[in-house]
């Protein structure tokens, strides 16, 4: 539906945000030209939204990018359905917000055969829940072009990832073929059936992602902020204990502490931190003094070495 | 670590001194630096980094712990950590030891932040160390001092030089093999600047450097090196310079027009050069057509100016006729528009670039139809560009570039973005050459290509002008210049189309 714009209007009255740093300003315009380089070369766009601090930063910008007209894609979801309860109401009071369509899909055979992360092991559970639900929702819906807020500062395979991340009709990724990349003139020619996946925040930090955060007002998932809640002590890792579904094993006892989450997954699956930054400016500091990576918490990165690449080559994000 | 002061006065000793053309900049730039590290296979260009990156504690305990886990096996005689891995995170790199694909890092100190792209040496991929020099300020060139340069690192150089890095860190690395031998390092540290002097860079500072042993890296190397007073690599990376945008006049290469409705047309794209306010006569190529600007829109607010880099949203006072690929541009301040171009480019795949095969063209977001025809290709061991039809792959030539529709260019000298091109293989949809172009031909009679030169027969006086310009002069191999009167001038033309 097309709006009119008052020319009155054009001015943004909330603006008194001080201006962004040059480090924050470059980063933002290169995802914005991304943004607007995909959105006109592809057909059938789409925007992997997983509700994280990425994805934040990543919604943001294509706002922007699109501004003053409407984000002219959808946002695809990938619900395992073993996502924190808050991640699910936070991503629908956004979508309602904003105004944006929201595609969510779960792997039918997860609910038929009744897939969890606690029967299948995080490994096969992942490979069907996440990486085939992701196929599935991206071939029902014929898209030819799938941005992801992918950083290449998270994982050593992520590092060699290109910005235009071409994918063969089953998804693959062949890491040894890579189109080359150069300047900001990216190769968007494919054929029928073949896709891209792009990555607008390729060269972000995490720590640019929570400075960015915080210059913009970003909204996020309150779970990024320490407060007391209830845990349980799993394979090293604490994890939530809020949901009917996970099972206390026998020597486990639930217990409340003052925890706060770096990155957000399926709850089973990811460990909190003990923590306590309740702003943006603790988060912030308390990252510049961290003495372990971002994904130290997930336990499917841990699964085996080289477990990044080889979910990625079969068509995870 | 040396203080700045200090370090910059040792940087002195080991430049090569040539007039400094850019004044240095007094404000602090909190734009990272991009960097890369290039050089043969196994040189080392991997650990280095790797090193860098421990050194400069941007490797957390978990990383570290898989990298003592992963280096198990592997280790060197001196029970250090392969170092490498930390960059090398494809399973075959890991498997064959060697890097294979581009990695990006990220990592910082007090006084600045980069990001640096540590690039295979090995022939084969010469594609992705082109893919990390294009968007570079700098190259860390690496030597094995127990071998001096290779064909390799000739190529390295003059690829990096070509897509316009103009510093270079020579870093003669393995001096530890060598038995931290001083004349063996003074060998190298000439035989490049001969090399560096011969593709016009003015800055090059050499480092004897043990990647491995973290020596001249960032901590110094005087317990081994006592000979060695300049600066570490890093100390060379903090004082190093951005480029900044090279600008002729205003460019915005439009991406989308955007029309969320009746009252709003918008053409969205990012400066490519220059600057633009409210009020500015801009010209639309290449269809030629002028308006005025009346607004520059952007998420936050109207804004009153934009510079080079800013990703906008431009509002003109008349309805033209804009699409994407249109790069709207200053009017007193144009780039060239025109049927044939030349360029230089590197061959990127094994098929190489064939002779008047229709390739396309992106440029900005403007891809068109071309046709390349190759002229000569450079001989990295002497420098000299020879004859030739086609380009094999990792070649380095000269092309005419011939086009059905206008294409809109300026120099790469001029500016690094609206010169700067890609040539994708419509067979294939591969990216099959970067390139850069270097002037617009003037598609006219009166031009013979003979072997490798143009000769152009002009009327005397534009001739005279002609060969008095900048440009000219940096070309006078490939331009012959026959002085005729106007009459005869004619003449010739009418012989061609007739
Ligand atoms: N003794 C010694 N060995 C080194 C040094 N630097 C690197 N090496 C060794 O040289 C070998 C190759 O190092 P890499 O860093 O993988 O070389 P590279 O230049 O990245 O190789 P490619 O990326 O495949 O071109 C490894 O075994 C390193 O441990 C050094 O300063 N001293
Ligand atoms: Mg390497």
């Amino acid at each position: 539906m097309p709006h009119t714009l008052p020319e009155t209007e054009l001015h943004n009255p909330q603006s008194t945000k001080p201006p962004l740093d040059p480090h924050l300003k470059a980063l933002e315009n290169e995802a914005i030209h991304i943004f607007r380089e995909v959105a006109a070369e592809f057909e059938r766009p789409v925007m992997l939204y997983s509700i994280g601090k990425d994805s934040s930063v990543l919604l943001h910008l294509a706002r922007k990018a699109f501004y003053p007209g409407r984000v002219p894609f959808p946002l695809l979801h990938v619900d395992t359905g073993w996502k924190f309860r808050e991640m699910i109401a936070f991503r629908d009071e956004i979508v309602r917000k904003y105004d944006l369509d929201l595609i969510a899909h779960t792997n039918p055979r997860g609910a038929a055969e009744n897939i969890t992360p606690f029967t299948h092991g995080s490994a096969l559970y992942t490979d069907i829940m996440k990486t085939e639900a992701l196929r599935q929702a991206l071939d029902a819906g014929q898209y030819d072009a799938a941005f992801g807020g992918a950083r290449r500062d998270e994982e050593a395979s992520r590092a060699k990832e290109r910005i235009y991340s071409f994918r063969t009709p089953d998804h693959r990724w062949d890491p040894r073929n890579q189109r080359p990349e150069l300047w900001n003139v990216y190769n968007g020619m494919i054929r029928k059936g073949e896709s891209v996946r792009a990555f607008p925040l390729s060269n972000w930090t995490e720590v640019d992602i929570w400075r960015y955060i915080q210059a913009e007002e970003i909204p996020i998932v309150p779970l990024y902020f320490a407060k007391k809640r209830p845990v349980v002590e799993r394979d090293g890792m604490m994890i939530l204990a809020e949901d009917r579904r996970l099972e206390l094993l026998p020597g486990e006892v639930k217990r409340e502490e003052v925890i706060r989450f770096r990155t957000l997954g399926c709850f089973p699956l990811t460990g909190a931190i003990r923590s306590n930054a309740t702003t943006l400016d603790d988060i912030i500091a308390e990252l510049e003094t961290a003495t372990v990576s971002e994904r130290q918490g997930r336990a499917i990165d841990r699964d085996q070495a080289g477990s990044m690449e080889k979910k990625k080559r079969e068509g995870y994000f | 670590m040396t203080a700045p002061a200090a370090a910059g006065a040792a940087l002195d000793q080991t430049i090569v001194s040539l007039p400094v053309q850019e004044t240095a900049r007094v404000v602090r730039d909190t734009r990272p630096l991009r960097l890369i590290t290039c050089g043969s296979v196994d040189d080392g260009k991997s650990t280095l980094i790797g090193r860098l990156l421990w050194d400069t504690k941007a490797v957390k305990e978990d990383q570290a712990a898989s990298l003592q886990r992963d280096s198990s096996g592997k280790q060197n005689d001196l029970g250090l950590p392969d170092f490498a891995l930390l960059l090398d995170g494809l399973q075959a790199e890991r498997e064959q030891g060697i890097t294979i694909d581009v990695a990006y890092r990220y990592f910082a100190t007090d006084k600045r932040s980069f990001i640096v792209a540590d690039t295979p040496g090995h022939e084969q991929y010469t594609r992705n160390m082109a893919t990390g020099a294009s968007t570079a300020d700098l190259a860390v060139l690496l030597v094995d001092a127990r071998v001096g340069l290779l064909e390799q690192t000739r190529r390295h150089a003059t690829i990096a030089t070509l897509m316009g890095i103009r510093q270079f860190v020579l870093a003669v690395n393995k001096i530890d093999l060598t038995n931290y031998d001083r004349a063996r390092f003074d060998q190298i540290s000439h035989e490049f600047r001969e090399l560096a002097l011969s593709l016009g860079v003015r800055q090059v500072t050499a480092i004897p450097v043990s990647a491995l042993r973290g020596e001249n890296v960032v901590y110094d190397g005087r317990a081994s090196m006592p000979w060695y007073d300049g600066p570490t690599l890093i100390e060379v990376l903090e004082l190093a310079t951005t480029r900044s945008a090279q600008t002729v006049g205003f460019r915005l290469p439009v991406q989308r027009v955007s029309r969320p409705g009746e009252s709003f047309r918008g053409y969205q794209g990012t400066v490519a050069g220059g600057a633009v306010k409210p009020g500015d006569s801009v010209v639309i190529l290449p269809s030629g057509m002028v308006a005025n600007v009346t607004k520059i829109v952007t998420f936050d607010l109207v804004r009153n100016a934009a510079v080079a880099g800013d990703a906008i949203t431009l509002v003109l006072d008349r309805q033209v006729d804009v699409s994407r690929g249109d790069v709207i541009a200053s009017i007193d301040s144009q780039p060239m528009t025109g049927l044939a171009f030349d360029a230089q480019l590197v061959a990127l795949q094994p098929e190489g670039i064939q002779p008047g095969k229709r390739y396309w063209l992106k440029s900005g977001s403007r891809r068109q139809r071309v046709q390349v025809q190759p002229v000569s290709q450079l001989e990295l061991k002497s420098g000299k560009w020879n004859h030739a039809d086609e380009l094999p792959m990792n070649a380095i030539g000269k092309v005419h570039l011939a086009f059905d529709e206008q294409a809109i260019f300026d120099t790469y000298e001029q500016n690094r973005t609206t010169g700067a091109f890609i040539l994708i293989d419509p067979d294939t949809n591969n990216t099959v050459a970067g390139g850069m172009i270097t002037a617009k031909r003037a598609a006219l009679g009166g031009i013979h290509t003979e072997e490798r030169r143009v000769i152009l027969s002009l009327p005397a006086d534009l001739a005279d002008q002609l060969m008095a310009t900048e440009l000219f002069a940096s070309r006078r191999e490939d331009v012959e210049v026959r002085r005729v009167s106007a009459g005869k001038a004619v003449g010739i033309i009418d012989s061609i189309d007739g």
